[in-house]
C-alpha cells in the first residue's frame, strides 16, 4: 500500500482531511465543528492555549481517539477501517515509547521491524540524522530526556510513512537538534509527505497553514439547552 | 445534540410510567406479604421455614434478571454507544449485588434447619457466591477510573465477558458438586423440587412480581438522580471551559 | 505478520534481559506452595490429598501476580499508542503479548510444578496428568488474565482490582484442572477433564483477543 521503501522514493499523492469534528474529553466538549485539510507536501500547525485540544486533535487524527461526530477522509474517501489507518502515519506524542533495557539501535530496529520496514539501512540513517550514531550501542536507560526525545523522533526516518503527527516536537530539543528536525520535516515534505504538528514556540515549518483551535472551543453552551 | 435529547426523551417516558410501577409494586407487596408469610400453608417437610423461600427465590430471580439486564445494556452501549444504556447498567449493579447478598443470606438461613449447617458447598449456593463476586468486580471496575467514560466502557466489556462465563462457571460448579457431595443435599434438593404446589406458587409469583416492580421503581429513581448529577457536572465543566480556553479569544 | 513476530521476539528478549521478573513469579509460586504444609501439618496423607489443588491455586495466584505487568509498562511509556497504530490488526498484538506471557510465566510454572508436587507428597500416578492439565489450562489463564489486565489499565489500585475480576473466572479451570489429577490418582480416566480444559482454551482463544483488543483501544482513548 502506501509505503516508501527507500528514502529517495516519494509518497503517493494523497490528502488527509476532517470535517465537522466534535470531540469530548472527560465529559467536556473540547471542540466542535472543526475541519482541516492537508495534502502531499503540506503542513498544518496547530495553535491554541492549554486545553484547546491540540493533543486531542492529534490523537483523533491518528485514530487513537474517536470523535463523537464528524468524519476523517483519506484522499477523499472516508476512513472505513480505523485499524488500517495506522499504516498511513507516524505519531510522536509526549511519551517516548522507549524500552530502557534495549540499546538505542535495538529500540529503533524493533519499531522498523514492527511496521514492516524492509530497508535496515534506514535505522542507521535515522540515528545519524538525530545525532544518535555515537550512542547506538548504549542502553536507552542512560539517555537524557532530550536524547530520548530524539530517539523517539528518529522513528520517523527509521520507518517511513506519509503522514507525520507530532505533538510539541520542539520540546526539550537543543538548537542543533531543532535544526535537524526542521531539516527532516522539510525533506519529508519535499518527498510528498504530510506533517501536522502542535506547537507553542518556534516555527518548524515554512509555508504551512495554521489552525487556531480556540476558534472551535464551545463557549458556555449548556448542551441540553439546545434541545 | 442527539446524545442529550435521548436522555430527555427517556426521562419523559420514565417519569410517566414511574407512578404506575411504584403503585403496582406497593399493591403486589400488600398482597404478597400476608399471603406468603401468614396465610399460605406450611410445607409438609420443611414446615414454616418454607416461607424463607419466598424471599430467597425472589431475590435469586432478581439477581439473575439484573445480571441479564446489565449484560444486555452493556452490549447496547458498546454497539450503539447509547449513553443511557451504560447509565442503566451501572445503576442496576448495586441493586443486583444487594439481591445477590439477600439470596445468599436467606439461602444460609434456610439451609441451617435443612442441612444442619449455615454453609454447604451446594452448587446453587456456590454459583450465587461467585455471581456475587462478579457483581463486586463489576462495581469496583466501573468506579476505578478518574474518567468515568472509561469506567463505563471497561465495565461494559467485563459484563459481556461475565455473561459468557456465568453458564460455564455454573456448569463447572454443578459438575464439581456432584463429584464431591454425594448424599448430603439429596433431601434438601428433593424437598424443594417436589413441593412445588399450587398453594406455594401463588404467593411465590406475587412476591417475585413485587420484587421485580420494586427494582424497576428504584431503577427509575436512580436514573433520574444520575441524569441530574450529569447536568450539574456539565454545567461546572462548561464554566471551566469558558474561563480557560474561550477567554483569550474574546 | 511482521507485527506478531516482531512484538513476540521483542517481549521474549525483554523478559530475558529482565529475567529477575520471571524468577520472582516462580519464587512466589514456590513460597506460596511451601506455606501449606505449615498450615495443615506435615502428614503425608493430608498433603497428598490436597497436593494437586494447592499447586493449581498457587500457580493461578503466581500467574495473576505477573499479569499486572503485561500491558502496564507499555501503557505508561507510550508504547501502547504505537502498538495500536500497527496498521494491521490489534488481534496480532494481543496474541503476541499473550503468547509471550505464557512462554515467560506459564511454561516456567509448569516446569516447577512437579518439583513442588514432590514436596507435597503427590503420588507417582499424578505427575503426568498434573503437567498435562497445567499445559492445557495455563493458556486460558494467560488469555483471560490479559483481558482483565487490559480492562484495569489506568485504574486506581489496578493490581487488586485485577485479582477481583479475574479469579472468579478462573474457577472452571481450577475445578477441571484438579479433577483431572484426582481422576488419575483414583485410577479413573482423566481424558474427559483434560478435553474440557482444552475446550476452555479454545473458547478463550476465540473470544478473549477481541475483548482485549477493544479494552486496549479504550485505554488509549
Amino acid at each position: 500500500m502506501v509505503r516508501a521503501v527507500s528514502t529517495s522514493d516519494t509518497f503517493e499523492t494523497a490528502t488527509f482531511s476532517g470535517e465537522n469534528l466534535i470531540c469530548r474529553r472527560g465529559g467536556r466538549l473540547v471542540f466542535t465543528g472543526l475541519g482541516f485539510s492537508v495534502a502531499s507536501g503540506g503542513a498544518v500547525v496547530l495553535r491554541g492555549p492549554n486545553g484547546s485540544g491540540k493533543t486531542t486533535l492529534l490523537r483523533l487524527m491518528a485514530g487513537l481517539a474517536r470523535p463523537i461526530a464528524g468524519r476523517l477522509n483519506w484522499s477523499g474517501a472516508a476512513l472505513a477501517d480505523p485499524e488500517a489507518h495506522g499504516r498511513h502515519l507516524r505519531f510522536i506524542g509526549h511519551l517516548d515509547a522507549i524500552k530502557p533495557a534495549f540499546t538505542v539501535r535495538e529500540n529503533l530496529a524493533f519499531w522498523a521491524d514492527f511496521w514492516g520496514t524492509r530497508e535496515t539501512a534506514l535505522v542507521v540513517k535515522a540515528m545519524e540524522a538525530f545525532g544518535l550514531a555515537a550512542l547506538a550501542d548504549f542502553p536507552a536507560r542512560l539517555l537524557s530526556a532530550g536524547q530520548r526525545h530524539r530517539l523517539a523522533l528518529a522513528r520517523l526516518i527509521a520507518s517511513p510513512a506519509p503522514l507525520w503527527l507530532l505533538d510539541e516536537p520542539a520540546n526539550t530539543l537543543d538548537d542543533r537538534s531543532l535544526n535537524a528536525l526542521t531539516q527532516t520535516i522539510a525533506d519529508h515534505r519535499a518527498r510528498g509527505g504530510m506533517v501536522v504538528l502542535a506547537s507553542h514556540g518556534a516555527d518548524l515549518v515554512t509555508g504551512g497553514t495554521t489552525l487556531a483551535l480556540d476558534k472551535f472551543t464551545p463557549t458556555n453552551v449548556m448542551p441540553w439547552d439546545e434541545t | 445534540m442527539h446524545k442529550y435529547a435521548n436522555p430527555t426523551q427517556f426521562m419523559r417516558i420514565a417519569n410517566a410510567i414511574y407512578p404506575w410501577v411504584a403503585g403496582l409494586c406497593l399493591l403486589l407487596f400488600a398482597a404478597a406479604i400476608p399471603v406468603a408469610l401468614m396465610f399460605s400453608p406450611p410445607d409438609y417437610q420443611q414446615g414454616e421455614t418454607v416461607r424463607i423461600m419466598y424471599i430467597h427465590v425472589s431475590s435469586a430471580w432478581l439477581m439473575m434478571m439484573i445480571y441479564g439486564i446489565i449484560a444486555a445494556n452493556s452490549a447496547m452501549f458498546l454497539i450503539w454507544r447509547h449513553p443511557m444504556a451504560s447509565i442503566a447498567a451501572r445503576a442496576s449493579a448495586p441493586m443486583g449485588a444487594v439481591f445477590c447478598a439477600l439470596a445468599l443470606i436467606t439461602g444460609m438461613l434456610w439451609g441451617q434447619p435443612m442441612w444442619g449447617t449455615f454453609w454447604v458447598w451446594d452448587a446453587r449456593l456456590t454459583s450465587t457466591l461467585i455471581l456475587f463476586f462478579l457483581y463486586i468486580g463489576y462495581i469496583a471496575l466501573a468506579d476505578a477510573f478518574e474518567d468515568s467514560e472509561r469506567g463505563d466502557k471497561a465495565a461494559a466489556v467485563l459484563a459481556l465477558v461475565g455473561s459468557v462465563n456465568v453458564p460455564i462457571i455454573h456448569f463447572s460448579v454443578e459438575w464439581w458438586n456432584t463429584l464431591h457431595q454425594p448424599s448430603i443435599l439429596k433431601a434438601g434438593k428433593e424437598g424443594v423440587g417436589s413441593s412445588v404446589h399450587g398453594s406455594i406458587l401463588l404467593p411465590l409469583f406475587l412476591m417475585m412480581g413485587a420484587f421485580t416492580m420494586f427494582y424497576f421503581a428504584l431503577l427509575v429513581l436512580r436514573l433520574r438522580s444520575e441524569l441530574l448529577a450529569a447536568k450539574i457536572r456539565n454545567a461546572r465543566l462548561s464554566q471551566i471551559a469558558g474561563h480557560s480556553a474561550a477567554q483569550p479569544a474574546e | 505478520m511482521s507485527v506478531f513476530t516482531a512484538l513476540l521476539s521483542r517481549d521474549l528478549k525483554l523478559a530475558l534481559r529482565q529475567s529477575a521478573d520471571s524468577l520472582t513469579v516462580i519464587a512466589f509460586f514456590a513460597i506460596a506452595t511451601v506455606l501449606f504444609p505449615f498450615g495443615v501439618g506435615p502428614e503425608a496423607e493430608i498433603l497428598s490429598r490436597i497436593a494437586a489443588g494447592v499447586v493449581w491455586v498457587a500457580a493461578l495466584l503466581a500467574a495473576l501476580l505477573s499479569l499486572d505487568r503485561v500491558f502496564t509498562v507499555d501503557f505508561e511509556d507510550g508504547t501502547l499508542d504505537q502498538l495500536l497504530l500497527n496498521g494491521q490488526s490489534m488481534t496480532f498484538v494481543v496474541l503476541a503479548k499473550v503468547i509471550a506471557h505464557w512462554l515467560t510465566t506459564g511454561v516456567p510454572l509448569i516446569i516447577m510444578s512437579p518439583i513442588l508436587a514432590i514436596t507435597l507428597q503427590l503420588p507417582a500416578e499424578g505427575y503426568g496428568t498434573l503437567v498435562l492439565a497445567l499445559l492445557l489450562g495455563t493458556p486460558t489463564v494467560s488469555l483471560v488474565g490479559a483481558l482483565g489486565a487490559a480492562l484495569v489499565l489506568g485504574a486506581r489500585r489496578g493490581g487488586v482490582l485485577l485479582s477481583l475480576l479475574v479469579l472468579p473466572l478462573y474457577i472452571p479451570v481450577l475445578i477441571f484442572g484438579t479433577a483431572a489429577v484426582e481422576a488419575a490418582l483414583t485410577g479413573m480416566p482423566s481424558a474427559p477433564m483434560l478435553s474440557i480444559l482444552g475446550g476452555f482454551a479454545l473458547i478463550a482463544i476465540t473470544l478473549c483477543p477481541f475483548g482485549t483488543a477493544a479494552a486496549l483501544r479504550q485505554a488509549a482513548e
